[in-house]
């Protein structure tokens, strides 16, 4: 399970630095970095077996018809990101530690960090697509929190809105484009869609699929045109930006191209897409780079550039320019890295990140300028550091690539490119750190303690050292990385320094000098950018968000206005429409044969149809509504008995008995009619919309009945007895084959009674009590509170119904029956005795507490289905076997029983529970009068007689 | 009796429609209860129709109708009473904390 373990501790481990804040900082930080040392340790635990060039696999099921499971993948690819992402987390928390302030709540910050750490490394070992989609969103998700870190301020919000907005929308497009490719490859597993790359370029779907993941990785990885959010996203803390935007989440769009590569790479559409984006969007990003006052604006925007020069290489779709890629992933994360630290160092010391604030720091910080030259020289691509090393890759490959048949096009923009790099390099020291030292710094600059500089020269060691020995520091790795990116096909290079007086050192001497020149001549390069005006992202997007949002509003507030018939009339017109739109042509009748009604049948139809009517035209009459859906209620019963459905009529009766007796005790406090107060257009109208819903429903009910269509339900017929025990098939569905079903029913059941319980306790204070006390009937009261007959008859037939309903309960699994409806008789009888003995006597009377008994019920259909754990078999299987009790005859007992027996109680809690709250809210309101159900109590000594004698 | 089945479900529907859009709730509710037993008489039709198979095994020798649209039915019917049982509280509660039934807002309060 270790690779499933390296992908969960961030997760599990984000729990604690929110716990340890309360013992400090230092414990916090040092959890946060304990749990990303483990997953480390985990990690490289594994990683000898990659070395030797294993693909560790391991698989945990969980839905397997829809090819989503938990199958993680370790490969060289994955290694060498969650090793990145893993290794500079370490850094970036202990950096964190000290440049977060007194003030910033450093838990939340460790947690949100360690939450983006786990949904990272998850992308990068995961093998289900599936999976990996979730974790893609995670990161969209985690990132978004942690670019707001700073709630207070405002484009801190704005900028994690943005960030949200864009990767989202991104990542919604890759759902689809997955889904395509896991549908064209048969496996939504990553280590089979690899190997099925001709299949996949075969395929028709072969473009869809791959515009749509190429714009989930494009805007993760800001890409032009959706490179806009990255600059914004700097209203992170520097540590955020160090870690996302520099070695991990946007990383993670280059990673998933890479992982595709054998799948996706190689084709005309791949290359003219992939590459042609990576190349713009170096260029266009390096020039915007140079042209920026705010430092990390200045290294956003370079970011920008590198992920185009990556994403360009993998474009090219040749093992030799993958390496490269590979190679620059690893240069770039830790050069980057070096320098987004260094500019927050920059901030902290001097409160400003404005280059023009800024310049003669060499002195005042000399640690702090080495370890940012080195990093800057090393981005520019200067010999003997690691970014000189990938970027003659870069241009070595660019040479060998045309582009639309013509030779120049790509080696000319890529020397360009690396022009405006150096340039923007160059500024970043030039203008910095070199020049006269000033007296307006808005804070006096000095070199911080170790604690923040570690982190960045850690991490400048690593740039000079791959530089100078390339082969022996990274040469392993890129090829390890490299052989797994292009599924074998690259072949090993050897990683040195120099390649001979090739073209691409040409190029790169161009740049370097170019780059020298352009930055000499700076003030005149603003002069004529400024002139040129610059297209800014910013607006088009806030516009557009406008926009939408102005839309949303119109359609919200027009369907939405404070008045439910036009919002229910605006659904029903919606699915009338879409009814009728899913019509198609076709027949209204099927083949099946129909059945020919007697003739008895059609009285009660037209009684309702004429119920129905009159519903509709005597609604201002509430009463007469609560008879007539009884009736309505009754036939519905009635043909549930004749079309063979017993069960469902024993139960449709049963629930009719209790609505009726709610309906009436709510309507004792209500109006008892309504006004008309819809115009006669309007009422013209709505008339017509539902003469239509019921003609639509009509038709479609119709041409359901007359066709026949495929079926499950041999199965449980079949099975019923043999595997259920029981006879009755519909009760066997409902305890057994969907017993899982009817426990989440019954705890809806239990939800709903407990909600009105809420809602009446409630009614009994506040306002609402006050209504309650000086509530005035309106309508005149018996004088005989109890009719005697009454209370005698419905005590009489207490016990019969109890036995009723026991025996309704316990045949119920071979006959109609079962818990529901003998559920709902009890609570009838019960019900009968507060209507004829009142609310006091009874509720004395009652056995136990209607929570209680609701509690109980879920609580022994629960344990039922458990106990089939004892028996190592599913939740809920069931167990049946016959005892012979004498003199009882042979009997049945199965453990659906006690499921049954779970749902009967629950039913009668559930609606003694209502009816009774119900009636304690009407004891309030009603005189009070005497509590004893007779004004004369026969079980009294006869008094008189006694007294006289 | 298949006709006579679609058109008491299209009448239910059109009852319950028509009612849903009234201004008051009691007929609102009542008209959620008719789209109720509509809702539920379509789901139990959609096992398809058939007279004396109920689906009790040995029960009848003609066979047994789909059983499996027949138990949906049922707790349907169970839920849809926790349901209206809910929203007729609820509609007591509104009633007693404002003394008004009416469903839309006052044209001052709307957006």
């Amino acid at each position: 399970m270790t690779l499933a373990l390296i992908a969960l501790t961030p997760f599990l481990g984000a729990l604690l630095p929110a716990l340890m804040i309360r013992t400090g900082r230092n414990a916090c930080a040092v959890t946060a970095g304990g749990v990303t040392l483990f997953a480390l340790i985990l990690l490289l635990v594994e990683a000898p077996a990659v070395w030797r060039g294993e693909v560790l696999l391991q698989r945990v099921d969980w839905m397997p018809g829809l090819g989503l499971n938990a199958t993680f993948m370790l490969d060289g690819l994955g290694l060498f990101f969650a090793g990145l992402i893993l290794g500079i987390g370490l850094l970036v928390i202990l950096y964190a530690r000290f440049y977060l302030d007194r003030d910033d709540p450093m838990g939340r910050f460790y947690s949100y960090l360690l939450l983006f750490q786990g949904a990272m490394v998850g992308i990068v070992l995961s093998d289900n697509v599936l999976m990996l989609l979730i974790f893609w969103e995670l990161t969209s998700l985690s990132s978004f929190l942690l670019i707001g870190y700073w709630r207070h301020a405002p484009e801190g919000r704005q900028g994690a809105r943005m960030a949200l907005a864009v990767t989202g929308m991104g990542g919604l497009a890759m759902i689809g484009g997955m889904l395509i490719l896991g549908d064209i490859a048969g496996s939504y597993d990553l280590s089979v869609i690899l190997t099925k790359g001709e299949a996949i370029q075969a395929s028709p779907l072969y473009l869809p699929a791959l515009l749509l993941i190429l714009l989930g990785c494009f805007t993760k990885s800001a890409q032009f045109p959706f490179h806009f959010w990255l600059p914004h996203a700097m209203a992170a803390p520097t540590p955020v930006s160090a870690y996302l935007h520099s070695a991990t989440m946007v990383k993670a769009g280059i990673f998933l191209m890479a992982r595709l590569w054998p799948a996706l790479s190689g084709t005309p559409e791949w290359f003219y897409i992939v590459s042609t984006t990576g190349l713009v969007t170096m260029v266009i990003a390096a020039v915007i780079a140079l042209f920026k006052d705010d430092l990390k604006a200045l290294l956003a925007f370079s970011t920008v550039s590198h992920l185009g020069l990556i994403t360009m290489l993998l474009g090219f779709g040749t093992p030799m320019a993958a390496t490269a890629a590979v190679f620059h992933i690893l240069n770039h994360a830790t050069f980057k890295a070096a320098l987004f630290m260094s500019a927050g160092i920059v901030d902290h010391a001097a409160h400003t990140r404005d280059i023009r604030r800024l310049g003669g720091l060499r002195r005042l910080m000399p640690a702090t300028f080495w370890v940012a030259t080195i990093a800057a020289l090393s981005m520019a691509g200067a010999p003997l550091l690691n970014g000189f090393l990938s970027k003659e890759m870069m241009l070595e490959e660019a040479v060998h690539t045309p582009w639309l048949g013509l030779g120049w096009p790509i080696p000319l923009l890529a020397t360009v490119g690396a022009l405006f790099s150096a340039a923007y390099s160059f500024r970043l020291i030039g203008h910095v750190f070199l020049g006269p030292q000033r007296d307006d710094y808005p804070a006096a600059p000095h070199d911080p303690g170790p604690g923040l500089l570690a982190a960045p020269a850690l991490l400048v060691a690593g740039v000079v050292a791959i530089g100078l020995a390339p082969a022996m520091v990274a040469g392993g790795l890129v090829n390890l990385v490299a052989d797994a990116v292009t599924g074998g096909a690259a072949e090993p290079v050897k990683l040195k320094i120099w390649h001979g007086l090739t073209l691409a050192l040409a190029m790169s001497a161009v740049a370097l000098v170019g780059g020298y020149l352009l930055l000499a001549r700076y003030a005149d390069a603003v002069a004529r950018w400024r002139r040129a005006g610059v297209f800014a992202a910013k607006p088009v997007f806030d516009a557009l968000i406008a926009l939408l949002a102005a839309l949303a509003e119109r359609g919200t507030s027009a369907l939405h206005a404070g008045t439910l018939p036009r919002a229910l009339g605006a659904l029903c017109v919606a699915l009338l429409a879409m009814g009728f739109a899913g019509w198609g042509e076709g027949a209204l009748a099927g083949s099946r044969e129909t059945l020919t009604p007697p003739l008895i049948a059609l009285a009660p139809w037209a009684l309702l149809i004429g119920t129905c009517l009159a519903a509709a035209r005597m609604h201002h009459d509430r009463l007469m509504m609560v008879l007539l859906t009884s009736v309505v209620g009754l036939v519905v019963s009635l043909g549930f008995v004749y079309l063979s459905a017993p069960d469902l009529a024993l139960t449709q009766i049963s629930v009719e008995v209790v609505t009726t007796v709610l309906m009436l005790l709510a309507l004792n406090f209500l109006p008892k009619d309504s006004p008309d107060e819809t115009g006669p257009m309007l009422r013209t109208a709505q008339a017509g919309l539902a003469l239509v819903a019921g003609l639509g429903a009509a038709a479609l009910s119709y041409a359901v009945m007359t066709r026949d269509g495929p079926t499950i339900s041999e199965f449980h017929v079949a099975q019923s007895y043999p595997g259920g025990g029981g006879t009755n098939v519909v009760n066997v569905i409902l305890v057994d084959f969907r017993g899982f079903d009817t426990f989440g029913e019954i705890i809806v059941l239990a939800i709903a009674a407990l909600g009105i319980y809420a809602l009446l306790d409630g009614a009994l204070r506040g306002p609402s009590l006050g209504r309650v006390i000086s509530w005035v009937p309106d309508q005149e009261r018996s004088k005989d509170r109890h009719p005697m007959m009454l209370v005698v008859a419905t005590r009489f037939l207490l016990p019969v119904s109890l036995v009723v309903g026991l025996f309704i309960l316990l045949r119920g699994h071979n006959q109609p029956g079962g818990g529901f409806i003998a559920g709902l008789v009890v609570a009838i009888a019960l019900v009968m005795q507060y209507v004829a003995s009142g609310y006091a006597w009874t509720a004395q009377r009652r056995p136990m507490d209607h929570h209680g008994m609701i509690g109980l019920g879920v609580l022994v259909a629960g344990l039922t289905g458990a106990g089939a754990w004892l028996a190592d078999r599913p939740f809920l299987t069931s167990a049946y076997g016959y005892v012979t009790l004498p003199p009882l005859e042979k009997f049945e007992l199965a453990t659906a029983m006690a499921f049954d027996l779970g749902v009967f109680l629950t039913v009668v809690g559930a609606v003694l529970l209502a009816l009774e709250n119900l009636s304690r809210v009407a004891r309030f309101a009603e005189q009070p009068g005497p509590d004893e159900p007779m004004d004369v109590d026969p079980s009294a000594e006869p008094r008189t007689a006694q007294e006289k004698g | 009796m298949e006709l006579l089945v679609a058109t008491a479900i299209g009448a239910l529907t059109a009852s319950g429609v028509y009612l849903i859009l009234r201004l008051r709730s009691f007929p609102v509710v009542i008209g959620t209860a008719m789209l109720s037993y509509a809702v539920n008489t379509f789901l139990f039709a959609t096992g398809r129709l058939a007279v004396n198979q109920p689906p009790i095994l040995g029960a009848s020798a003609a066979g047994v109708v789909d059983p499996i649209p027949q138990a949906l039915v049922l707790t349907a019917i169970v839920i849809s009473f926790g349901m209206t049982a809910l929203i007729v509280m609820l509609m007591l509660r509104a009633y007693l904390e404002t003394s008004d039934d009416a469903v839309n807002l006052d044209p001052e309060d709307r957006p």
